[in-house]
């Protein structure tokens, strides 16, 4: 028998460490203190050390009407920009699933939402919705209509900043979906043609239902995002005007970074934690049913 | 294949040994610090001039510069996760002072000679007898308005509030806003708290939130009824980074926030209004009172946790001394020494407007412009919300007392979560 030393016996474990010991570090040990944290009262305005307080925080948080307003928030974002993304994104990817002339610049056309920076686009944007010297106003303005106070309006900041996100990710949805067109197999659209389909059947008994698995792949990674929107809210309206747009993140932020109430804050990170993960793992028990 | 497992052993050790000598040696050599700074003009200012002060003492100034509130998070990150390798950094004495002095992360500065300052700007920054922030730069309440604007209204500056009201009303018109202050909830508190202050009212007394008394009330629908009805649109969501482009684009006659934007809404590559129609004047006099806000806004503190006292305390010194306030004040900065407002050249160059102001803010002015407590940045968000309701039913709300009184409670509460209750 050839001995081998402990590095060659080892290979397996040791080439993957590296990458194990990222996560364990960067993901596990953060998720891990914020579960111990949500069990403290550590607040940084107190001066006094943290204690364990058991759920005292969870109970904080739950009487707090900012937190219900948040977690209510949280889901009217996500399910707003999602639905409106998944209709958007598969309609543009059908009708982009042909071939015709300049294809490919408007795919190049499409994708450019996607690469740009989301704290840009929040700049950019709020030059677009600013009441006062907007352009959107003024375009309204011109048009007859009745002018928008946009995201500086409770009413309306919150539609507002969902058409930002729409803006930019229903490319996503679009590129998801045109890559799973592509690997539809051919033979039942054949036997459809054959048995005198019209295109709405074809449409809606086999594109769609074998393009499933390909959607709800695209609804999770969408969604999921949508749920821990942070950075476009922030650059926009830091949760304004009053507490109008603030979802779970923000809040979360704000009741650690500005009123250092480190403790509550990771209650409501916990229950973040909670919604994203629930929500993930059924969608993803949904795509198991259409995957037979 | 042992040799394999000593060489990597060995490469291992050699890349930790290597790295714990580099910083070894590059200490021995020269001693350097690190300093956090904002990127507030002052911050813009010393930037320039570190080189100087690492060619005279051979000290290295590692600097970073950053926004406001990034910069209290970084510092509370740093410190609160024992971190920190910060010597010295600027601070805002009113927004954190406490909640630091609290958690023991300022150096007290018992070696510091603060005669050259107004003591009651020493003293936020003090607590059981030593002081720990070295107040920078100084800021009140003042009302910039449009000459052109008022002249063609024929009405003369606002010296009184129904002066305010009626020149608001007057010129708010073709496009222009009569009126503007900041409407965004936790940042109006420093604006709204002058009027407050001019009726008679206070946020907090005594260590008790008194913003639901009837003086603070009238206030708060006071500044509702100016800015909703003469306010720019979406003022519930602009601070003063919103509200300066507005009235550097001419479209507000008035605007009332504190003396640190003089500079820039009179500079002609940032302003479309010629600096001549610009006019800066103090804040009119309330029903009750003529006691505009004047604070600290920025100090300078050392870290209690500093490795390099001696390098951290001459850079201190130096960055607060008596030349480089001279300095800032001949670039328009206000700063916190009574012989920078003194001097004689600096006289000479500064704007009347801004000299009148500050004397009459010194002797009238009250040294607050928020609740001074630990937890100031939620507080300002609950008094915020008063803000936002007043100034959404134009000074009218019927609910505003109970909901002022509710937010009271809820500030009372936080001080007693945070031991300050009837004690500040």
């Amino acid at each position: 028998m050839i001995r081998q030393s402990f590095f060659e016996r080892n290979l397996r474990y040791l080439f993957p460490l590296p990458a194990l010991i990222f996560v364990v570090v960067l993901m596990v040990f953060p998720v891990c203190y914020t579960f111990f944290l949500s069990f403290t009262d550590w607040s940084l305005t107190s001066g006094k050390p943290l204690n364990v307080v058991g759920l005292k925080s969870y109970f904080d948080v739950l009487k707090e009407p900012r937190f219900l307003e948040a977690l209510g928030r949280t889901f009217y974002f996500t399910f707003g920009a999602v639905i409106v993304e998944m209709i958007l994104g598969i309609t543009i990817a059908l009708i982009l699933n042909r071939a015709f002339a300049g294809k490919g610049v408007v795919k190049t056309l499409l994708l450019l939402p996607l690469v740009a920076t989301p704290v840009a686009i929040g700049i950019v944007w709020n030059l677009f919705y600013d009441p006062t010297i907007g352009i959107l106003n003024y375009v309204l303005s011109v048009m007859g209509l009745p002018q928008s106070g946009w995201v500086s309006e409770t009413k309306s900041v919150m539609p507002s900043l969902i058409l930002v996100d729409i803006w930019q990710w229903t490319p996503m949805i679009t590129i998801i979906v045109l890559a799973g067109l592509a690997g539809l197999s051919s033979e039942p659209y054949e036997s459809a043609k054959v048995d005198g389909a019209n295109a709405r059947q074809v449409l809606f008994k086999i594109t769609l239902p074998m393009l499933m698995p390909t959607i709800l792949t695209a609804v999770i990674l969408r969604a999921i995002d949508a749920l821990k929107t942070y950075d476009i809210i922030y650059a926009m309206t830091g949760g304004g005007p009053g507490y109008s747009s603030e979802n779970l993140n923000i809040l979360a932020f704000k009741y650690s970074f500005e009123y250092f109430r480190m403790g509550q804050s990771a209650v409501m990170l916990v229950f973040l934690f909670i919604v994203v993960m629930g929500f993930s793992l059924g969608v993803m028990r949904l795509r198991r049913a259409f995957e037979l | 294949m042992k040799t394999k497992n000593m060489f990597v052993v060995l490469l291992v050790l050699l890349c930790l040994t290597v790295s714990v000598f580099a910083q070894g040696t590059a200490e021995q050599a020269k001693p350097e610090i690190r300093v956090l700074l904002a990127n507030h003009p002052y911050g813009e200012l010393l930037k320039t001039k570190i080189p100087e002060f690492e060619a005279q003492t051979g000290i290295k100034v590692n600097y970073e510069s950053l926004q406001e509130s990034q910069l209290t998070n970084k510092l509370t990150t740093e410190f609160a996760t024992n971190s920190s390798t910060v010597d010295v950094f600027m601070t805002r004495p009113l927004q954190e002072g406490l909640m630091f002095i609290k958690n023991g992360w300022y150096k007290g500065l018992d070696k510091y000679d603060f005669n050259d300052y107004p003591s009651n700007s020493v003293d936020i920054g003090r607590k059981d007898g030593v002081a720990y922030i070295v107040p920078l730069v100084t800021e009140w309440q003042v009302l910039y308005y449009r000459k052109d604007l008022l002249k063609k209204a024929g009405l003369t500056v606002p010296t009184t509030f129904a002066e305010l009201e009626a020149a608001a009303k007057a010129m708010n018109k073709d496009g222009v806003a009569g009126f503007a202050s900041r409407g965004k909830g936790a940042a109006a508190v420093t604006q709204l708290s002058s009027f407050v202050y001019n009726y008679g009212g206070r946020y907090l007394d005594g260590g008790k939130a008194v913003f639901d008394s009837p003086e603070a009330l009238e206030a708060t629908r006071f500044y509702g009824k100016l800015l909703g009805n003469y306010g720019p649109q979406g003022v519930t969501s602009m601070s003063w980074e919103n509200i300066m482009p507005v009235f550097q684009a001419g479209k507000a006659a008035m605007w009332t926030d504190a003396s640190v934007f003089y500079g820039q809404i009179v500079d002609p590559s940032k302003t479309q209004i010629p600096a001549s129609d610009i006019g800066i004047a103090q804040l009119p006099r309330g029903p009750k009172d003529d006691s505009p806000f004047i604070v600290v806004s920025w100090g300078m503190a050392m870290s209690a946790k500093t490795k390099n006292q001696d390098a951290a305390q001459k850079f201190l010194d130096w960055a607060t001394s008596k030349e480089l306030a001279k300095e800032g004040m001949l670039t328009n900065i206000t700063m916190a020494r009574d012989s920078a407002w003194a001097d004689k050249e600096v006289r000479a160059i500064m704007n009347p407007g801004l000299v009148e102001t500050q004397a009459h803010a010194a002797k009238n002015g009250y040294p607050f412009d928020r609740p001074f407590m630990s937890s100031v940045g939620q507080a300002r968000d609950l008094i915020g919300e008063v803000i936002i309701e007043s100034i959404n039913t134009k000074g009218t709300s019927t609910k505003l007392p109970a909901l002022a009184a509710e937010k009271a409670k809820a500030v009372d509460d936080l001080l007693k979560a945070d031991d300050e209750y009837g004690k500040l």
